[in-house]
């Protein structure tokens, strides 16, 4: 367990000495999308009965920022260590797989969580909102924290250099995050893009983060956590195996 | 008394890089040991193995018994490793850096030895400046300090001295010795033979991904021949005894195998005698440069 907890210790301790850039500035980014998209929107979109859209927006943006950040947090850390080549510090002690796994995603959840709570906290200055049943909203928070954080070490260890990360950040994590319901209900979309919505696992993660503080969702909340569920399972299922086998790390 | 470093057959393939071809290798306890070997020789592939850091395909690893791949825990926690790149946390100061190598290693109050390796190494001025201050002579001390954090019995030195001032070497190679000293196995790679020449007890010499040589470094020695006297003459004509037996090397100067010291007064007289003034002489003693030419020049 001390292995385990000083390489926790580690990536704690790596984002919290830049703790400006790795909690400050997505706490400060969400602030802007919440002025901007609130002002413009506020009047014209009601989503659910009663809530007014600056409300909808901020459990959305707060996950959404949870979940991007997780993802930086571990992918940001492995790339670092493999491209630098001081992965070898973590390669050559007698860490098990699990140590190592749990390690990368418990601080990327963390990461995720304070600049979740961050953005809520912030945005609230702007608009009030309900307060969530914090178990429903810390289930999903976790879950998609962990979820991200696993993409993130799957990313990193696949990378060899920034520029494929920044590809994957690009191409999959963007897209995926901002196409699941963080600034509208998939309701107001045609039918076409309502499925392929449903194909997204983040959506999932937003309607349920959702649903602890309104009492209203488009899906069910147990079906979406099923689902995060799932997700989460699988890809911890496939980064232990990876850092089992070795792949990219020990050739 | 099980070996430190057991290695039987070990094969490692780069894609059409046969990087290690059924390597044997057995390192005692207590020894201090030269892995020797022109670049792309396979060295330090052969260390990435002991490491974990990578996987053979084929062959047996053990370090102190613990097989690396199978028991991988125990056997990393038998070895420590220098690395050869000068890598770095740049996150942490150099005590940080000590204390969370520890931690990965299941040691959770190890500030005692942690200050020990820090004043043996000569860091405590620098203990908690950042890594990014440190000059690269210090970095390395501070990597053969992670190595050793957990008192490792086995220690890999990848060409440790690569780049670094003589002062440092020379406080490095004290350094190393003293743990030698206290029964730890030094095994190193170095391009630099007269290090491994004076410290290692024995010498492995690999070429291609194979060991074509391996004993004590004095056998190794032994085998070649023996004394050899260098000397430029004036006018640079050889008394006719001793054509046959000198021959010219690639600057000009003659070279003669002489079976002792004493020779070195015959020569001397048999010149004279003839009116040949010596400009310049020199007496060459074999030595583990001259070992590994011949066996690298070797098909």
């Amino acid at each position: 367990m001390t292995g385990f907890r000083t390489l926790l210790y580690k990536e704690l301790l790596r984002f919290w000495k830049v703790s400006f850039q790795t909690i400050g500035a997505p706490v400060l980014t969400a602030l802007l999308y919440m002025l901007v998209f609130s002002h413009v929107l506020e009047s014209r979109v009601e989503v659910f009965p009663g809530v007014s859209y600056g409300a909808f927006l901020i459990p959305g943006l707060a996950m959404m920022s949870l979940l991007q950040n997780a993802f930086a947090n571990s992918s940001s850390s492995l790339v670092q260590s493999k491209v630098t080549g001081n992965i070898v510090f973590i390669l050559l002690p007698p860490l098990s797989h699990a140590e190592f796994y749990w390690a990368y995603v418990i601080a990327a959840m963390v990461r995720g969580m304070l600049v979740g709570a961050g953005v809520f906290l912030v945005t609230l200055v702007t608009v009030s909102v309900p307060f969530p049943n914090l178990l429903w909203a810390l289930a999903f928070a976790m879950l998609g924290g962990g979820i991200l954080g696993a993409l993130g070490l799957i990313a990193g260890i696949w990378a060899d250099k920034f520029d494929q990360m920044a590809a994957f950040q690009n191409f999959v994590v963007m897209p995926l995050t901002f196409l699941s319901g963080v600034f509208y209900s998939i309701h107001t979309l045609p039918p076409f893009w309502q499925a392929v919505s449903h194909l997204n696992p983040i959506f999932y993660m937003i309607d349920g983060f959702r649903y602890a503080f309104f009492g209203a969702s488009d899906r069910s909340p147990w079906m979406s956590l099923a689902i995060v569920t799932g997700c989460f399972t699988a890809l911890s299922f496939a980064s232990l195996q990876m850092i089992r086998r070795g792949y990219k790390l020990r050739h | 008394m099980v070996p430190a470093i057991s290695v039987k057959s070990l094969s490692k393939r780069y894609g059409s890089l046969q990087a290690l071809d059924g390597v044997d290798l057995q390192v005692e306890q207590g020894e201090f040991f030269a892995l020797l070997g022109p670049n792309g020789a396979g060295k330090t592939t052969l260390i990435s193995v002991l490491a974990g850091l990578a996987r053979p395909d084929a062959g047996e690893v053990r370090v102190m018994g613990h097989d690396v791949v199978r028991d991988y825990r125990a056997a990393r926690r038998a070895l420590g490793v220098v690395p050869q790149e000068l890598v770095f946390d740049p996150f942490f100061t150099v005590r940080e850096t000590l204390r969370i190598q520890s931690g990965y290693f299941g040691l959770r109050n190890n500030d005692a030895w942690v200050d020990e390796i820090i004043d043996r190494l000569d860091l405590r001025a620098k203990a908690n400046a950042n890594m990014r201050a440190l000059s690269g002579g210090m970095k390395r001390r501070v990597l053969v300090a992670q190595a050793l954090v957990h008192k490792p019995p086995v220690i890999i030195l990848d060409e440790p001295t690569a780049g670094v001032d003589v002062e440092l070497r020379q406080g490095l190679w004290e350094f190393v010795g003293s743990l030698n000293a206290e029964g730890h196995t030094i095994v190193l790679t170095t391009h630099y033979l007269e290090e491994a020449e004076t410290l290692c007890g024995r010498v492995a010499m690999l070429k291609q991904g194979r060991v074509v040589a391996l004993d004590t470094t004095r056998n190794l020695l032994a085998d070649l021949s023996g004394l050899q006297l260098s000397m430029r003459l004036e006018p640079d004509r050889l008394p006719v005894q001793f054509e046959g037996r000198a021959r010219r090397d690639a600057d000009g100067a003659w070279v003669m195998a002489l079976g002792r010291h004493a020779e070195i007064a015959d020569v001397a007289v048999a010149l004279r005698a003839e009116g040949v003034e010596l400009k310049d002489l020199r007496v060459l003693e074999p030595d583990l440069e001259e070992a590994f030419v011949r066996i690298m020049g070797r098909r």
